[in-house]
């Protein structure tokens, strides 16, 4: 959640993935070793661990000061001290990561179906969703505060506008993604642009909405925070302000882990979901 | 032409043509000019024939088809299917066509692809009788994979699941275009023998497309041979074996007389 992820933004036009079959395969057995699917996550756990004890080690050892950088332990030990500012300040940003999600993805969906089905209106406002995607979200930020106030609202926008594009290119792309052969076969059988949308597009589409949908779950809590550090006095994002300016490093670094989490939680519910309605996707790889 | 052959020309004429096809041509418009892909092709496919259609690659074959079945626009002469235009018998839906690929939708099971032509293109208000999906799976010896989906079936079962989509909603016409042209030759054999059996259950006209020379054989009481750039017809053969045709009858010297005649157009063709 640092300024440094906001420029990925752009790089957010991920695809399905489809060339996963032969992958899948070799996942396959080797998951079904018990001794390997006993300590699958075994790897992952050991390195995180081992650098959180470098980590404190290396603050203990050296005596480096709390406001600089603090411990592992001091931040742990923030969640359960200072836990009610922290719960305070989390319900504001999840509700507008969410409504973001929601606002941002569904605009985006029912636009790539008017494109796909009207050439002129693709080629009209394509572009200017291109433009608007490239201007930055942080000089945005700004100017949907001066037009919505200081409420819930311009984080909700700023939220969606930053899931939008990645969802919309997916889209259409996935809309589009139907074989030749289909749609001939749709013609040969006097099928209507509505039948086709709703029996054929729709669902061959999903693949490419949920590569969207993941880079969107996590982008969406981003929104929230960079709209909250513009301006507000609520929210993690001006808790990550208040604490940045009053030395309170330790606040700082589990604000940012619950960020994180909030983040992770999103893209984890994306995944499963996923699982389950694209079960017919064969060595779909999740 | 062979006394055979006469008196199936014969035999033919009292029957009323399902295709006419007369004079037609069909150009495509691309970046090096327009290129003539079908030059003055007429012929007849009689009601409840079964047409294969053989000629090297680029020669039409598919654009044949697929003007018939109004997919392509024509660009001179006349189709007429049943006394209508093409865009009248696709509306009317006469029309079922199987591809080289099974192209069914894999989020449906087998039962479900096969319903798929009954759930669309029905409100131009046509009445149509439908064979019953569960029917038409045991037909093409399917029945216990019904609930499968298209990943877990093999190439052969795929494309079985896709005749029998085919089939559903009764069409007058079945166009088939290299229905089993990525099969091996086992699966291929067996399905080409399970056609003939559904053609002859079904009474529904059938106009294949096929690169194999024994197939167009085997399978075709006519074979239309086309000759390549522009796509003309080299010679309507008709083939009068004995009906109902089994594998064994490919290993007699009638059948590789026809074959070696057939090869022999296609040779002269290219």
């Amino acid at each position: 959640m640092t300024a440094a992820s906001l420029g990925g933004k752009g790089a957010g036009t991920a695809t399905a993935d489809d060339g996963g079959g032969a992958r899948g395969i070799a996942r396959e057995a080797r998951a079904r070793s018990p001794a390997v699917r006993r300590f699958r996550h075994a790897p992952p756990v050991i390195a995180a661990a081992g650098m959180l004890a470098l980590w404190q080690l290396i603050v203990s050892g050296f005596g480096v000061p709390g406001y600089i950088a603090p411990s592992p332990v001091q931040v742990l030990r923030v969640f359960f001290e200072q836990g009610e500012v922290l719960w305070i300040n989390f319900w504001p940003t999840l509700l507008e990561a969410m409504a973001g999600f929601a606002l941002g993805n569904s605009i985006a969906v029912v636009l790539a179906v008017w494109f796909v089905h009207n050439r002129l209106a693709e080629r009209a406002f394509y572009p200017i969703a291109v433009f608007i995607n490239t201007i930055p979200i942080i000089a945005i930020a700004p100017i949907l505060m001066l037009m919505l106030g200081n409420g819930y609202a311009p984080k909700i926008v700023i939220a969606a506008l930053i899931c939008f594009f990645p969802t919309l290119v997916n889209m259409v792309r996935g809309l589009k993604a139907v074989s030749p052969q289909m749609l001939e076969l749709m013609r040969v059988l006097s099928a209507s642009d509505r039948e086709i949308l709703w029996k054929i597009r729709l669902q061959s589409s999903l693949p490419f909405l949920f590569a969207a949908l993941k880079i969107a779950s996590t982008t969406c809590v981003i929104g929230a925070i960079v709209g909250e550090w513009i301006g507000s006095n609520y929210g993690l994002g001006s808790l990550i302000i208040e604490a940045t300016y009053n030395f309170r490093a330790p606040l700082l670094y589990a604000t940012v882990i619950l960020g994180a989490g909030l983040a992770v939680a999103f893209f984890v519910t994306t995944t499963l979901l996923e699982r389950r309605i694209l079960k017919w996707k064969p060595g779909a790889v999740f | 032409m062979t006394a055979a052959a006469a008196a199936a020309a014969e035999a033919e004429a009292s029957v009323a043509a399902a295709i006419s096809v007369r004079e037609l041509s069909v150009r495509f418009d691309g970046d090096a000019g327009s290129i003539t892909a079908l030059d003055r092709v007429g012929f007849e496919v009689p009601e409840g024939g079964f047409v294969t259609m053989l000629g090297p690659s680029g020669c039409g074959k598919s654009t044949l088809l697929r003007a018939i079945a109004d997919l392509v626009p024509v660009g001179g002469g006349a189709i007429s299917v049943f006394g209508r235009t093409p865009e009248q018998a696709r509306r009317a839906r006469d029309f079922a066509f199987v591809f080289q690929d099974a192209t069914l939708l894999p989020w449906r099971s087998a039962i479900d692809n096969v319903r798929l032509p009954l759930e669309v293109g029905r409100k131009s208000g046509v009445v149509e009788q439908h064979a019953e999906p569960e029917a038409l799976l045991a037909l093409v010896g399917l029945d216990g994979r019904e609930n499968a989906l298209p990943h877990e079936l093999s190439g052969g079962m795929r494309q079985r699941v896709s005749i029998a989509r085919a089939l559903v909603h009764r069409p007058r016409v079945l166009l088939m275009d290299e229905p089993f042209g990525a099969l091996d030759e086992i699966t291929r054999d067996k399905l080409n023998e399970e056609l003939l059996r559904i053609w002859r259950e079904t009474g529904t006209t059938i106009m294949f497309v096929t690169h194999s020379v024994p197939e167009a054989a085997f399978l075709g009481q006519k074979c239309l041979v086309l000759s390549a750039q522009p796509g003309r017809v080299r010679e309507y053969v008709s083939i009068g074996f004995a009906e109902p045709r089994a594998l064994a009858m490919r290993d007699t010297l009638e059948f590789v007389q026809v074959t070696a005649h057939l090869r022999s157009l296609l040779e002269e063709a290219r």
